[in-house]
């Protein structure tokens, strides 16, 4: 972790989303953190691409309705 | 194929079905389309179990097949190819990237408190669900698997078949065309208020007289 470097506000909004998919590398997902948590508006935009992330999550979680279960269910039994 | 086989692929899909379910209603987008998909997903992955060497990759190998299905179900009604589309929706425009946080974060809405956090109380999930909806396909697959089912870069490279330079560059523009379509969403619902609107507000704040946010 010492190859930890300081980064500015280009680098890690152009790769904040990578970030929050967290499909950054150890060291990069660490120079983040340590970024977000020194500048104020990086975090706040940080924050906000977070929460609409997560709003977007609340989209695919729709459960299959019971009967749709059961036709899964059906099908599998004929395998 | 032998018993094991068998309780792996029940296991699995058991523990999978809520978000095929969610994954395919995204993609067809009603009900009816969304359970054939995801009917004909685990007959074909059952098919071709054999294929699979890696028991790991079973969930992004899952997912490959649900979209393939799709995208092979779009083609029938389709001409142009995923590639021609993204082609012609400008994959490789350097435009830069449309962020709602900066147009919600100006100056003259600070004063209303957090316009950032206020657009996200407020923001209904029909309205997201309607503005996923509306993304061209090649933009809404990987925001889909990405933003909804949290599947990884890798994964869904393997589920398109495309490399993942292509997958970043289209989540990239996907994100940047949702936010657009939210911001313009956003504006036509008064939210948050246009600056026209605000500046009244504003200086009727500074003259003492009450208004209710909206």
């Amino acid at each position: 972790m010492s190859d930890i470097k300081e980064i500015g506000c280009e680098a890690a909004l152009r790769h904040l989303f990578e970030y929050l998919d967290r499909e950054l590398d150890a060291t990069r997902h660490a120079e983040m953190e340590q970024h977000l948590r020194a500048c104020r508006a990086c975090f706040s935009r940080a924050e906000f691409e977070k929460r609409l992330k997560g709003r977007l999550g609340a989209l695919g979680q729709q459960p299959a309705p019971p009967e749709f279960g059961q036709r899964i269910k059906g099908l599998l039994r004929q395998f | 194929m032998t018993d094991t086989d068998r309780a792996f692929f029940e296991q699995e899909i058991t523990g999978l079905l809520d978000r095929l379910y969610g994954t395919a209603l995204r993609l067809a987008k009603n009900r009816a389309d969304a359970e054939d998909l995801v009917a004909e997903t685990v007959t074909r992955a059952w098919a071709n179990l054999h294929t699979l060497h890696d028991r790991h990759c079973f969930r992004g190998w899952l997912f490959r097949i649900l979209t393939n299905t799709f995208l092979s179900e779009c083609r029938k009604t389709e001409t142009t190819s995923l590639e021609a589309l993204a082609e012609a929706h400008g994959e490789t425009d350097e435009e830069p990237a449309f962020s709602l946080f900066d147009r919600l974060h100006q100056p003259f809405l600070l004063w209303w408190g957090n316009p950032e956090q206020e657009f996200l109380n407020k923001v209904l999930q029909q309205d997201l669900q309607k503005a996923v909806d509306a993304l061209p396909e090649v933009f809404r697959v990987p925001v889909i698997l990405a933003d909804l089912q949290g599947l990884s870069y890798q994964e869904i490279a393997a589920a398109l078949g495309v490399p993942l330079g292509t997958v970043r560059s289209r989540l990239n523009r996907a994100r940047s065309l949702l936010q657009k379509a939210l911001w313009q969403h956003a504006q036509e619902a008064g939210l948050p208020p246009s600056p026209t609107a605000d500046e009244s507000l504003f200086h009727a704040s500074q003259t003492g007289e009450h208004h209710e946010r909206h």
